[in-house]
C-alpha cells in the first residue's frame, strides 16, 4: 500500500463527489425556489390526461402511477412486435447473404446497406408521414381476405371473442409442461442408451392436441369478430369491432423490425460463416445425416456466436422504441417523460424513473447475457 | 439423333435444349417487360390465374432446361453456377428479376419522368411524380437551417478550411508524420472549435472557456520540461492554477469587449441548423467521445477498485439507456442542477450528453480490443519497465486501437444516425428541418420527397464511412 495506488483513488473519489454534491446542492436550492419538494409522492394523484391508445383501462381519473403502466405495457407491446418480425426478416436476409445465388446475395446485401445506412427517426418519419398517409379512407378501402383492412386510420384486424379462454390457456401451460418432461426424458434416454426420440414431432403434436381437445371436451369456444365499417358523419367514417393497430403502432413497428433485422442479419451470417468447414466435414465423416449435422454440429455452435449479439440487438430494438415520442405513440417517454412531466413539472423524479426503468431492463438482460455466456462458452482445458 | 427427356437435361442434345431453354427464358422475361413497360398484356387470351403466372412457369421450365453442367460454354457455366443452381434458386431468381422489372417504370416516372424541377412555386408539380422544386426551394433551409441567408458563406468557409484542414494528414512528408498523431487529437479539434464559436457564431475572442483552452496549451507545453515523477501532481495543479489565474488576475472583462470581432454579426445557436448542424455535432461528440470512452475503458481495467467501479458504473449508465432520455435529461432536468445564475448553451448541452453516452459505447469497443490482446504483451512491455502510461502508450493502445476499427467505426456510425435525436431539445437538423417544412401551409403535402432527399443524404454519407472504415481495417490488418 504506497501513496501512489491510493491517491488517484481519492482524487476520483473526491471529484466524483465534489460533482454529484454541486448537482444536487443545486437542485435542492432550485427546488427551493420554485416550491417544488422532492418525493414520489405525486405518483398516487389523479393524472387527469388521457392516451390514446392503451392497452389496460385508463382514463384522466387513474393516478400517474397507472399513465405510467400504460406507457411501459405499449413500449413493451411495440417492443415484442418487433423483436419477432425483426427475428424473422433477420434470419431469412442472414440466411440470404449466404446464398451462393448470386441475385439473392447481391438483394439482401442491397436490403442491409441500404436500410442501416439511414438513421431510424428518418424511417419512422418516413413510414408514419409518407408511407402510411398514403392509404386510403376508411370508406374507400377495400379488405384483404375479407376480414383485414389496412387504412389510413389504422390496420383493423378481427378480434377473437372466447368463451372458457382460462381452459384454453391451461392447456397450453399443460403442453409446455409435458414438452419439457419429453425433453428431459429424451435426453436422459439418449445419453444412457443411444436412442434418439423425435421430440420435435412430438412437442408439436402435444402442442396441437392439447388445445383441440380443450375445444371438444373443454367448453372452450371461440368466435370471430370482424370489423365493420361505421358512419360517424358526413363524411367521416371508422370501423367498429375488431382490433385496431393505430398507425403509430403500425409504422413504428414497422421501422424498428426494418432497421433492427439488419443488425440480426449480419449477426446471423456471422454466426454460421463463424464455424468451419471443418466441423461440417467431421460430423459428415462419422456418418450423421445433413440434417443431424446442422441439427447437433452446425447449429449448436453457430448459436453460440448468434446469440450474444442479438440479444444486445433487441435490448437496443427496446430502447430505440423510445423514438416513438417522435410520432406520438403513447409509450413509456411520451406518456410519462412527455406529458406527465409537462403537467407535474417534477423533472428530476420522472426523468429518473424512466431512466431506473430502461436501465434495470437492459442491465437484468446483460446479467442473463453474461451467465449465459458463460454457460455455453467452450471449456478448454 | 438421342432421346429427349425434357425431365432431365443432359449434354446429348445439348443445343436442343438451350435454345429451348434460352427462348423459354427470353420470352418470360418478354412478356414481363411489356407488361410492366408498356402495360400490354400479350397474354391476357388465357384464364386469369395461368396469364399470371405464365412467365414465371416458363422462366422456370426454361432455367430448367439449360441446368447442364459442364457445358463448355463459359457463360452458361456461370449462370448456371451463380443464379441456376437448383430448382428453389432458379424460382428464386426468376421471381427478383421479375420484381425488378415490375417496378422499374413507376420508379422511374415517380422519380425522373414525372417529376418536376423547374419553377419556383407549389404550381408546377402537377404531375404524378415527385415535386423536386419543394427541394430546391427549401434547400437552403436544409442545408444551414435557420441560419440568416447572407451569413451562410460562414458555414460554407469554415467547412472548407476545416476540411482543408483534416486532409492535411495525406500530405504530411515523413518528417512531420510522427506529430500527426498529436495534431488531430489536439491541435485540429481546437483550431476546429475556434472556427465554429468565433466564425459561425460570431462570438467574442475571450470568453469563459478560452481561458481552459490557453490554460490547457500552456501547461500541456510545459509539461514536455516536467520530470515524469512529478507529473501527475503538475497536471492536476497548473492548469487550474493557470486558470485562475488568466480569469481574474490578468485580463477579464476588458479583453471581452476587446475581442469581438464586429464584422461578423452573432447567430446565437438556436438558429442553427440542417445537415450543417448535423456536421456540427456529430463533429464534436466524435471528439469529445472518443478520449472519454478510452479512458473509461482503461479505467474499467483498473487495478484500483474505486477507479473500476465508478468506470463500469458509468459505462453500464449510460449504456442502460435509450439517448432519447438522456437528451430529455440535459433539457429538463440538467438546468436544475446548475446554479441560478449559470447558463449552459442548449447545443453544448446536447453535445455533452451525446458525447457522454456514445464515449460508453466506445469504452466497450475499446475494451474489446484491450482483451484481445495477449497477456504477454502486458508482461513484456512491464519487463522493460515501462510504467503504466508509457505501457499503455507505446505498446498496449496502439494494438488494441489496431483491433477495433471496424467496432469504432461502427460506433460513429451510430452516432452520425442518431443526431436527428436532437430535435427532442428543439435543434433542428435536417430531418426536423423537413418536418417543419412539411408542416408549412405553402408546401404541404410533400412529405415523401423531402425524407427521399434525406434518406440518400445519409446514406451516402453512412455507405461512405462505412466503406472507408473497411479500408482503414484492411489497410491496418497486421498478421499475428
Amino acid at each position: 500500500m504506497n501513496i501512489k495506488k491510493i491517491l488517484p483513488q481519492i482524487l476520483t473519489l473526491l471529484v466524483v463527489i465534489l460533482v454529484f454534491g454541486f448537482f444536487s446542492y443545486n437542485a435542492q436550492i432550485n427546488m427551493e425556489n420554485r416550491g417544488i419538494t422532492f418525493g414520489y409522492g405525486f405518483l398516487t394523484q389523479e393524472s387527469s390526461f388521457d392516451v390514446q391508445f392503451s392497452l389496460i383501462e385508463y382514463d384522466g381519473s387513474h393516478s400517474y402511477f397507472r399513465a405510467y403502466l400504460v406507457g411501459l405495457l405499449n413500449t413493451i407491446l411495440v417492443s415484442v412486435i418487433g423483436i419477432v418480425f425483426a427475428t424473422i426478416i433477420g434470419v431469412v436476409v442472414g440466411i440470404a447473404r449466404l446464398s451462393n445465388n448470386y441475385l439473392i446475395n447481391k438483394t439482401a446485401a442491397v436490403y442491409v446497406e441500404f436500410f442501416r445506412n439511414i438513421p431510424l427517426l428518418l424511417q419512422i418519419f418516413f413510414w408514419y408521414f409518407a408511407a402510411l398517409r398514403a392509404l386510403p379512407l376508411p370508406q374507400d378501402t377495400d379488405p384483404m381476405f375479407g376480414v383485414f383492412f389496412l387504412t389510413i386510420k389504422g390496420f383493423f384486424v378481427p378480434a377473437f371473442v372466447w368463451n372458457n379462454l382460462d381452459v384454453f390457456i391451461y392447456s397450453i401451460i399443460a403442453a409446455i409442461i409435458s414438452i419439457i418432461f419429453i425433453r428431459i426424458y429424451a435426453k436422459k434416454k439418449q445419453e444412457n442408451e443411444g436412442i434418439q426420440t423425435p421430440v420435435l414431432s412430438i412437442s408439436i403434436g402435444l402442442l396441437l392436441i392439447l388445445p383441440i381437445l380443450s375445444f371438444l371436451f373443454g367448453g372452450v369456444d371461440a368466435s370471430v369478430e370482424i370489423p365493420v365499417i361505421k358512419q360517424l358523419s358526413q363524411s367521416g367514417f371508422t370501423f367498429e369491432g375488431g382490433i385496431k393497430l393505430p398507425p403509430e403502432l403500425i409504422s413504428l413497428a414497422l421501422a424498428l423490425s426494418l432497421y433492427t433485422a439488419t443488425f440480426i442479419a449480419e449477426c446471423v451470417r456471422a454466426g454460421v460463416q463463424g464455424v468451419s468447414k471443418g466441423q461440417k466435414e467431421a460430423a459428415a465423416s462419422i456418418g450423421l445425416t445433413p440434417n443431424q449435422v446442422l441439427k447437433l454440429v452446425v447449429m449448436p455452435q453457430a448459436l453460440r456466436i448468434i446469440i450474444p449479439p442479438t440479444t444486445n440487438q433487441y435490448l437496443n430494438l427496446t430502447k430505440n422504441s423510445s423514438l416513438a415520442a417522435a410520432i406520438a405513440y403513447p409509450d413509456l417517454v411520451l406518456v410519462f417523460a412527455g406529458t406527465a412531466l409537462m403537467q407535474t413539472g417534477r423533472a428530476i423524479e420522472i426523468v429518473s424513473i424512466t431512466m431506473l426503468t430502461y436501465l434495470s431492463l437492459s442491465i437484468s438482460i446483460s446479467i442473463f447475457m453474461n451467465w449465459y455466456n458463460k454457460k455455453i462458452a467452450i471449456k478448454e482445458k | 439423333m438421342n432421346k429427349l427427356n425434357f425431365l432431365q437435361p443432359d449434354k446429348n442434345n445439348f443445343y436442343t435444349y438451350l435454345y429451348t431453354g434460352v427462348i423459354l427464358v427470353a420470352l418470360s422475361i418478354f412478356i414481363v417487360f411489356l407488361n410492366s413497360f408498356f402495360n400490354k398484356d400479350i397474354v391476357s387470351f388465357l384464364p386469369g390465374p395461368i396469364s399470371f403466372f405464365l412467365p414465371l412457369i416458363l422462366g422456370f421450365t426454361g432455367l430448367h432446361l439449360i441446368r447442364i453442367d459442364y457445358s463448355g460454354l463459359r457463360f452458361l457455366d456461370s449462370i448456371n453456377k451463380n443464379i441456376n443452381t437448383n430448382n428453389f434458386n432458379a424460382f428464386l431468381s426468376l421471381l427478383i428479376v421479375f420484381v425488378v422489372i415490375k417496378s422499374l417504370p413507376p420508379l422511374l416516372s415517380w422519380f425522373i419522368i414525372d417529376a418536376n424541377i423547374t419553377g419556383d412555386s407549389k404550381d408546377v408539380c402537377t404531375g404524378s411524380g415527385a415535386c423536386w422544386t419543394y427541394i430546391k426551394i427549401w434547400f437552403n433551409r436544409f442545408m444551414y437551417g435557420m441560419y440568416p441567408n447572407p451569413e451562410q458563406w460562414r458555414i460554407n468557409l469554415s467547412f472548407i478550411a476545416l476540411a482543408f484542414l483534416g486532409c492535411v494528414g495525406f500530405f504530411a512528408t515523413e518528417k512531420f508524420k510522427k506529430y500527426l498523431t498529436l495534431y488531430y487529437v489536439v491541435v485540429y479539434p481546437i483550431i476546429a472549435f475556434f472556427f465554429i464559436f468565433f466564425f459561425i457564431s460570431g462570438g467574442p475572442i475571450f470568453f469563459d472557456f478560452s481561458y481552459g483552452i490557453i490554460a490547457a496549451v500552456i501547461s500541456i507545453i510545459l509539461g514536455f520540461f516536467i520530470p515524469s515523477k512529478f507529473k501527475m501532481y503538475y497536471f492536476i495543479i497548473v492548469p487550474i492554477t493557470l486558470y485562475i489565474l488568466l480569469k481574474y488576475v490578468f485580463f477579464y472583462e476588458e479583453l471581452i469587449e476587446l475581442g469581438k470581432l464586429e464584422a461578423l454579426e452573432w447567430v446565437e445557436t438556436g438558429a442553427w441548423g440542417g445537415l450543417s448542424l448535423t456536421f456540427i455535432v456529430s463533429f464534436f461528440c466524435l471528439i469529445f467521445c472518443f478520449p472519454i470512452g478510452l479512458f473509461l475503458s482503461l479505467g474499467r481495467r483498473s487495478d484500483f477498485p474505486i477507479i473500476k467501479y465508478i468506470s463500469i458504473g458509468m459505462i453500464e449508465f449510460w449504456r442502460g439507456v435509450p439517448l432519447i432520455t438522456v437528451l430529455f435529461m440535459s433539457s429538463v432536468m440538467f438546468p436544475m442542477f446548475l446554479p441560478e445564475d449559470m447558463f449552459i448553451d442548449k447545443l453544448v448541452r446536447v453535445i455533452i450528453a451525446i458525447s457522454l453516452f456514445e464515449a460508453a459505447y466506445v469504452a466497450e469497443v475499446i475494451r474489446g480490443g484491450l482483451q484481445a490482446l495477449p497477456r504477454g504483451q502486458y508482461d513484456a512491455a512491464k519487463s522493460l519497465g515501462m510504467g503504466y502510461w508509457k505501457m499503455h502508450i507505446l505498446v498496449i493502445l496502439p494494438q488494441a486501437l489496431k483491433l477495433v476499427i471496424p467496432g469504432i467505426a461502427n460506433t460513429f456510425l451510430a452516432l452520425v444516425k442518431d443526431t436527428p435525436l436532437i430535435f427532442v431539445v428543439g435543434l433542428l437538423e435536417i430531418v426536423g428541418m423537413l418536418n417543419l417544412a412539411k408542416t408549412n401551409p405553402e408546401w404541404l403535402g410533400f412529405a415523401m420527397e423531402g425524407y427521399v432527399f434525406a434518406s440518400v443524404l445519409f446514406f451516402i454519407i453512412c455507405y461512405a464511412m462505412s466503406k472507408y472504415s473497411y479500408n482503414l481495417e484492411q489497410k491496418y490488418k497486421t498478421e499475428r
